[in-house]
């Protein structure tokens, strides 16, 4: 390498804190308008949908096996079940689904 | 109470927690296998706690990569946080002090990110001191693992592990829109974009990072302007 790996590591870490954290300060008081707040209000959701979708069925190597416990985890979320009972059950299905398939 | 607060945070974390480990299990593997020391891989989760981010900068390193390069893919990849950093910013509660922010607004990630903005009370900074700690521990302990044991895990079992982070964004809109009908149209909204940009041919140049942001900031608008939210909604949710 002829680069130094402490400048890598510090353009990383710096760039990454900065994204994150400068908005958090810059941004202290209550943001009034109404279409921001509503805009603020779906990125959470628009945000995990758009990083699941269509990526979780790449997550495993089987495309079945993931579609499998996609569809686990949507009923259990469904039916009220907790963060980890979801991730879980998601993850079991497709465990018993690479041993099936 | 402060104490309560902790423990919640602690147990919202743990399926993060497991799920990080097994991420990150397989950071360490590959920065190793690119030929990096397991203390460097180790001293970069560490510091960054983010996928995606670090994956591109391993690569960038084990090619020798422009310092300018670096810059700009990190910038790229991460931009979606400054959105999402945003958004949590008015969740935050009044306590939080700038200190804690300048400290724990570094463990925003997807998903402690997800997590903390589907509670319905603010943010306070004991609760996301307790959210935040499992997950660091397990972000940087896969990443020790991985890169030392290297791949003594059998495949299918990383693969099962493998799907557990999205299990739980499920976990997190599903109810939500079973609830909410925007936020159903909302998440929908997303989803078909984020497949139109994957699978046509035409948006290949567009990057994972890019595509979320481009995906969500379009739902979102969608969102709000079709269902404004108003204040009195926003009221009666955070007091219950």
């Amino acid at each position: 390498m002829q680069h130094n790996y402490w400048i890598y590591l510090f353009i990383m870490f710096a760039v990454t804190y900065l994204v994150r954290v400068l908005p958090l300060v810059v941004f202290r008081k209550k943001i009034t308008n109404r279409f921001v707040r509503s805009f603020l209000a779906y990125i959470p959701y628009a945000v995990l949908a758009a990083m699941t979708f269509p990526a979780v069925f790449f997550a495993v190597d089987c495309v079945p096996a993931a579609a499998a416990g996609v569809l686990a985890a949507v009923i259990i979320a469904f039916k009220g079940g907790s963060l980890f009972t979801v991730a879980a059950s998601a993850s079991a299905v497709v465990y018993v689904m690479l041993l099936i398939l | 109470m402060s104490l309560q607060a902790f423990k919640k945070g602690l147990r919202d974390g743990i399926a993060i927690a497991i799920g990080y480990f097994s991420v990150s299990f397989s950071f360490g593997i590959t920065a190793v296998a690119s030929g990096i020391d397991w203390w460097q891989a180790v001293l970069i989760s560490l510091t960054n706690i983010t996928s995606s981010g670090q994956f591109a900068g391993i690569g960038i390193i084990a090619a020798s990569g422009p310092y300018v390069e670096m810059i700009i893919t990190e910038l790229v990849i991460n931009m979606r946080y400054a959105l999402m950093s945003i958004s949590l910013s008015q969740k935050l509660d009044p306590t939080f002090k700038r200190w804690q922010q300048l400290i724990l607004g570094h463990m925003n990630t997807d998903e402690i990110f997800a997590v903390a903005m589907s509670r319905n009370k603010t943010v306070t900074p004991i609760y996301m001191t307790g959210l935040a700690l499992l997950p660091y521990i397990g972000w940087t302990g896969g990443t020790f693992a991985g890169a030392i044991c290297g791949n003594i895990l059998p495949t299918m079992i990383s693969n099962a592990l493998g799907i557990m982070i999205y299990g739980m964004f499920l976990a997190i809109i599903i109810p939500a829109m079973k609830k909410e009908h925007p936020v159903l149209v909302v998440a929908v909204v997303a989803i078909v974009l984020s497949c139109i940009i994957h699978f046509v041919p035409a948006f290949s140049f567009i990057t994972d990072g890019f595509s979320i942001i481009i995906c969500a900031v379009a739902a979102s608008v969608v969102g709000a302007l079709l269902y404004p939210v108003s204040e009195e909604e926003e009221d009666a949710e955070h007091a219950a």
